[in-house]
């Protein structure tokens, strides 16, 4: 064949239809992603948010399961049998050390669970509290969390699509709530609610509890919620006038259905993401409570409780304020953490 | 100033009256709802002296009558009353006392962390990446995600306990320093977090790879034209951080054992004394609820192409 650059000879080889193994080397295209899943990718190549989730399940799963199979429970004052006097060698123990009956048990061949943390002044396994106040600490995050976004996601999302003097109204009311010290505001109900609340509990289920927690959670619904709603309010502000709105009303859709279907589904993101961050602040005003002696009821424990009960006998045994410490540092952080890498991977605009 | 920016102090202001009369309120029928009144949890009084005790308090007339009252002698002469459980004293004089020690602590406090949180920030923003900038985020990431009270609990433990170096009583000489180092490391950090962020945002901008490019020296950049702008964000934490103070000293002066405010308000939790409960609310409300204002129109005033809202 002619080899000359610039002939029109035509090499007839190249118009041979191509084999499907070489289509198939053609086609580059992406498997089809969603959203959802865009996210999770970009979340995943984030290695703090990575640690910070595996962090948070370990210490949620810890605190779910472990108090099952544990052998003391938190308020079981070990040294305590009923029929017998006090076993005093069981209050106070170091880490890893035994109570006198425990050692006569052990020389018998029996197998002990060790106190890893050792016991407190009244004999409970201080490992076990631990555990049970992370499970507390977690457990009132999390439904504080769900008051604040339920409330504020129907204030948020009627203030923003009925707009006018509704939204008017409702704006300046978020306004005023959120000039509120909230500190003190939640201080002030939780120490007045604890006398109202007590008496009332009495015999329900509520009782273990104890009225601090329910207040903290009225607490919660009655101020937290501005934040979100606010939130809301702009994005479904944004989000309403977006064509595919006009066009379900044009198809005769009412508010509800506009709502529910379209608006808060597309912040769905920023509703997830701000919940999660919100978590954090929930266990850090429930510890800031109990420390103020407005948590949880005795002998129920939470981080915060424990951190302040330990201040007594802060000379002789400070693990004990160290351990409830760096666990309530543990989960806030890693919470803050792993919410900040959602917002970084769901929503880049929200990028501050 | 424009009329834009007097109208929206003026609707500021407005605000904050409205905040601090809502929180006046809050307060005043929230302590009346509790069951029984404040007389309940003494020794058992009998019917008599527990209608004179009421009738010296004022706590037989109309719960409006009492509010508006209470309202009247707030605003008026800053008088809330006497306290029930510090016998023969007014709780505006043990506010006065506590806030001597508070303000002092709170001040230094604030103080402190804002010299060192811009200096952090700044430095952390021009190492950008660095080993400086890292151990600066590390450091300021911890002190974020942890509660006062721990930190303040952790720090008597080292400091005060184990090596002895300062007192553990707030009263004792030096006996402020801990409770100040406690107080301003959140909001150091909270700045230093601040000011690294919108320096690195300013240091992005056209305006400074101009004076690069005129020659402008290095010092200069910085110092001249970089800081100015990027300390603007900092001066909306003015407010929020007073109120981290405030409720931060509740706490820290509880550990530290300093005669001030934060202790008045929480043994008035403890011991249910109502009014100095009341009162201390109410000041510490006012305190940062002004504060807030003050550095919203601040903020306003410095950089008016901000729309707050």
């Amino acid at each position: 064949m002619d080899k000359r650059p610039f002939s029109m000879q035509v090499d007839l080889d190249d118009f041979i239809p191509a084999t499907e193994k070489e289509k198939e080397y053609m086609v580059t295209m992406r498997p089809p992603s969603t959203f959802f899943k865009d996210g999770i990718k970009r979340l995943k190549k984030n290695k703090v948010a990575v640690f910070s989730f595996i962090v948070i399940v370990i210490i949620t799963l810890a605190a779910i399961f472990v108090p099952i199979f544990w052998p003391y429970s938190y308020d079981q004052m070990l040294g305590v049998v009923p029929g017998k006097p006090v076993d005093n060698s069981f209050l106070n123990l170091a880490p890893f050390q035994y109570g006198k009956s425990e050692i006569d048990q052990m020389a018998a061949g029996e197998k002990i669970t060790p106190h890893i943390f050792g016991t407190d002044s009244q004999g409970r396994d201080y490992f076990i509290r631990v555990v049970y106040g992370t499970r507390i600490s977690l457990a009132v995050g999390f439904f504080a969390s769900i008051i604040v976004l339920i409330i504020g996601l129907a204030v948020g999302s009627i203030s923003g699509y009925a707009g006018g003097k509704v939204d008017l109204v409702i704006m300046r009311i978020v306004d005023m709530i959120y000039s509120l010290p909230d500190m003190l505001m939640v201080i002030l109900l939780a120490s007045v609610m604890k006398q109202v609340l007590e008496s009332s509990l009495d015999g329900t289920v509520f009782e273990k509890i104890g009225s601090n927690i329910i207040s903290l959670f009225i607490v919660f619904g009655l101020l937290y919620w501005v934040s979100m709603a606010r939130l809301i309010r702009g994005q479904i502000l944004s989000l309403k006038e977006q064509e595919y709105v006009l066009a379900s009303k044009a198809g005769g859709a009412r508010g509800t259905w506009i709502i529910t279907k379209h608006l808060i589904p597309n912040c769905f993101s920023v509703i997830v993401i701000s919940t999660a961050l919100q978590i954090p602040s929930a266990i850090f005003t429930e510890s800031y409570l109990s420390f103020l002696g407005l948590g949880v009821n005795a002998p129920m424990p939470s981080l915060g409780s424990l951190a302040s009960e330990a201040l007594n006998g802060l000379s002789s045994y400070p693990y004990r304020l160290v351990i409830p410490a760096v666990v309530i540092s543990l989960i806030v952080l890693s919470l803050n953490l792993f919410g900040d890498g959602l917002r970084d991977a769901f929503d880049p605009k929200l990028n501050v | 100033m424009n009329t834009k920016t007097l109208m929206y102090i003026v609707k500021r202001l407005l605000l904050a009256v409205l905040t601090i009369w809502l929180v006046i309120t809050v307060t005043f029928f929230v302590m009346h709802a509790i069951p029984g009144g404040p007389f309940v949890s003494e020794k058992a009084v009998s019917e008599s002296v527990r209608k004179a005790m009421e009738s010296k308090y004022g706590l037989d007339k109309p719960l409006m009558t009492q509010y508006f009252t209470y309202l009247g002698e707030i605003v008026g002469r800053f008088d809330f009353g006497p306290s029930l459980k510090q016998r023969g004293r007014m709780v505006i004089d043990i506010i006065g006392d506590g806030m001597k020690t508070s303000a002092q602590i709170g001040l230094i406090a604030a103080v402190i962390a804002l010299a060192v949180g811009i200096v952090l920030g700044s430095l952390a923003a021009l190492r950008r990446n660095k080993l400086i900038d890292r151990i600066i985020m590390v450091l300021t990431t911890a002190f974020v995600s942890m509660p006062s009270f721990i930190m303040g609990s952790l720090l008597l433990t080292l400091f005060a306990v184990k090596l002895g170096w300062f007192p553990a009583n707030g009263a004792a000489k030096n006996g402020l320093i801990l409770p100040i180092v406690t107080l301003s490391l959140y909001p150091m950090a909270y700045i230093t977090r601040l000011t690294r962020s919108s320096m690195l945002d300013v240091l992005g901008q056209d305006y400074i790879r101009t004076a690069k490019a005129k020659g402008v020296s290095k010092a200069n950049i910085i110092f001249g034209h970089a800081m100015k702008n990027s300390l603007i964000p900092v001066i909306t934490y003015f407010g929020p951080m007073l109120a981290y103070i405030v409720t931060g000293s509740l706490v820290v002066e509880q550990i530290f054992a300093v005669p001030g405010i934060g202790r008045a308000f929480v043994s008035s939790i403890t011991g249910r004394d109502y009014p100095l409960l009341m009162g201390t609310t109410i000041v510490l409300a006012v305190l940062i609820v002004v504060m807030n204002l003050v550095s919203d129109i601040l903020y306003k005033i410095v950089d008016p192409r901000i729309t707050l809202e």
